[in-house]
């Protein structure tokens, strides 16, 4: 997803750029909001419980996460996207079988006020998008790391996994977006 | 169409410039930041103040220290940012999006009960003098000599080419002036209209000065209002239909203008009030459990379910009120007179049809955005959607562009361009959700 600093990340849960009525806006610096705490909270739980195989959560800079088990990537967005980016209506999902990029725009999800672009964190193939989305998107924010996975993708450039963002590294990331 | 009115301190005080305070201007245009060591307020007369406030925004050159654009705020800022307010920066002020409810929750509370919005960004002038009414005319499409006693009416500020340069509801007060609220975003050119035909009709020996007003404007807007309201105030509100407006005290607070109307579809008001008095006026509505705060995400999807424009999206300079659908606006003597700015090309596209349209479109899958381009069924481009989201009450896509004439009847079958894929539309009536404004009946 699209956000370079904290005024692209509201930018864009507002209005995601061009497509947005509301694309005037960004925001104002911010405090530390207090979501960041129970989503640690969460994420630690998921490590201690996980399986083996079950990679640690990694994140892009444009705030997809992924985690690896048995050779397929799990994608979603992450609780700070999710926050800017409000009540998740629609989500545009790829087909499966789709080829994508490190980097490729996949779909879309999409709030009342916004539009906002998903991005591949790796080269692979889906092999599997979450159903239960069409049918109730607000998945997306009531579970963005367990019921709110977008798509299941192969890894097919295990190096580009290693690439990506730590949890803590992606705290630090959002932590300067805020600053 | 906003039915919002208005604005304070959109300018900066007379004293403050003089002071060296920052004064900065942005991209938008109308950013004179202020608010820097207080006392940003100061309402004045053109006449006199005028000059001042034209040099300021003609000495676009006042730079800030640090490289961030100062936002202009409300006296509401503080409140706002305590009870949640999520800032944003827009049209050169600092507003709430949303506070800490969802933006669907928020909307549809609207819908159901009753929510404060502050709008106290719009622009507010007094028109005063003998011939104010001759003088709006001269800038606004519709009939204000007829309008009654306290009574106001949307109209539209156009150009010679007929382009619509605002939308503003114009109030005819018994205090003896008119009450102007325009666009936030307009602003700074509604200001320099104002003030360029006012020296000309000074220069002419006519009796019309403008003030630039410096109060909060809160809205409270939805079913329960005239329930929620009714308890602060001695005057019956079922007196007040919608468009009108009356001077009175509101819980305790004296000299409050509360007009009926708004920009969400529902019945409401806007409540203008003195600014010191704003927080507390705020405070007192929310303390019913009837009343919550909404930002500007709610406003846009109300004023869409509502079918009513925002400028800049849905009209602006390049559209006509025929082109834009506001027909309705244009006063029955002044299109018979055809003596407002840019008559002739608008009355001739009355009479003899226009190219292209403003309509509603309903669609179902992902949401049609602004910039979506509009097809035919056979595929070729007919128009751009200028507004849309989905709509949170009707759980369908809405939108609203422009169309060539022939393919604006209610019930075509159109195509959206959505993400390269394409997608049926229909053209349909707006509203997209029945309003509910208060006629007294």
């Amino acid at each position: 997803m699209l956000l370079r600093g904290k005024m692209a990340a509201a930018a864009r849960a507002l209005g995601g750029g061009v497509r947005s009525s509301l694309s005037r806006w960004c925001v104002a610096p911010a405090p530390l909001p207090v979501y960041r705490l129970s989503w640690r909270t969460c994420s630690a739980r998921t490590l201690r419980t996980g399986s083996p195989l079950l990679s640690a959560r990694k994140f892009t800079d444009k705030h997809e996460w992924i985690s690896v088990e048995n050779g397929i990537g799990t994608v979603g967005i992450s609780n700070y996207a999710q926050e800017a980016l409000g009540d998740v209506v629609y989500c545009g999902l790829p087909d499966v079988g789709a080829q994508l990029n490190k980097t490729d725009e996949f779909g879309a999800l999409e709030s009342v006020k916004a539009a906002s672009e998903l991005y591949s964190p790796l080269t692979g193939k889906v092999t599997e998008i979450n159903t239960a989305l069409a049918d109730n998107p607000g998945l997306v924010n009531k579970s963005c790391y367990q019921d709110g996975w977008l798509i299941k993708m192969t890894v097919d450039i295990p190096a580009e996994f290693d690439e990506l963002m730590s949890e803590d590294a992606y705290e630090n990331y959002i932590k300067s977006l805020d600053d | 169409m906003r039915a919002e009115a208005s604005m304070r301190s959109a300018v900066p005080s007379a004293s403050s410039l003089r002071r060296g305070r920052m004064v900065r201007v942005g991209t938008s245009g109308f950013q004179v930041g202020l608010r820097l060591g207080g006392g940003y307020r100061s309402g004045f007369r053109a006449s006199g103040l005028g000059r001042t406030l034209t040099r300021a925004y003609a000495e676009k050159k006042f730079s800030s220290d640090c490289g961030q654009e100062a936002q202009k705020r409300t006296p509401l800022y503080e409140f706002h940012r305590s009870l949640g307010g999520k800032m944003v920066s827009f049209a050169g002020w600092s507003m709430p999006v949303q506070y800490k409810e969802g933006h669907i929750e928020s909307h549809l509370h609207t819908r159901t009960h009753c929510s404060l919005f502050d709008v106290s960004h719009m622009l507010q002038t007094k028109v005063l003098g003998r011939d104010r009414v001759k003088f709006m005319e001269s800038l606004v499409v519709g009939d204000i000599a007829e309008l009654q006693e306290n009574q106001g009416t949307l109209t539209l500020f156009t150009n010679e080419k007929g382009g619509i340069i605002d939308d503003l509801i114009v109030t005819n007060t018994s205090q003896g002036h008119l009450y102007v609220v325009s666009n936030a975003g307009c602003a700074e050119k509604d200001l320099a209209l104002m003030q360029n035909k006012l020296k000309k009709f000074k220069a002419s020996g006519l009796d019309v000065d403008l003030e630039i007003m410096d109060q909060a404007l809160l809205a409270l807007q939805g079913p329960s209002m005239a329930q929620v309201l009714q308890v602060g105030l001695s005057d019956d509100l079922k007196k007040l239909t919608f468009m009108m407006s009356a001077v009175m005290t509101v819980f305790g607070i004296p000299d409050c203008r509360v007009t009926r109307c708004g920009y969400t579809g529902e019945d409401g008001v806007e409540i203008l009030v003195p600014a010191e008095y704003a927080v507390q006026l705020a405070e007192i509505l929310l303390q019913s459990p009837e009343v919550k705060l909404a930002g500007l995400a709610a406003r846009d999807s109300l004023r869409l379910e509502a079918g009513l424009s925002l400028y800049g999206n849905d009209i602006d300079e390049s559209t006509t009120p025929v082109e834009g659908s506001l027909v309705w606006t244009l006063g029955k003597r002044r299109k018979a007179a055809m003596d407002f700015p840019g008559a002739s090309i608008i009355i001739s596209q009355v009479k003899e049809k226009v190219g292209r349209k403003r309509v509603g479109l309903v669609s179902s899958g992902p949401p049609v955005r602004q910039h979506t381009p509009i097809l035919n069924p056979e595929g070729s481009v007919i128009g751009e959607v200028t507004s849309g989201c989905p709509s949170p009450c009707l759980r369908k896509n809405i939108a609203m562009g422009y169309v060539k004439t022939e393919y604006s009847k209610r019930g075509t079958l159109v195509l959206v361009e959505v993400r390269k894929k394409t997608l049926e539309a229909v053209v349909s009536k707006m509203p997209f959700v029945p309003t509910h404004y208060y006629t007294g009946k």
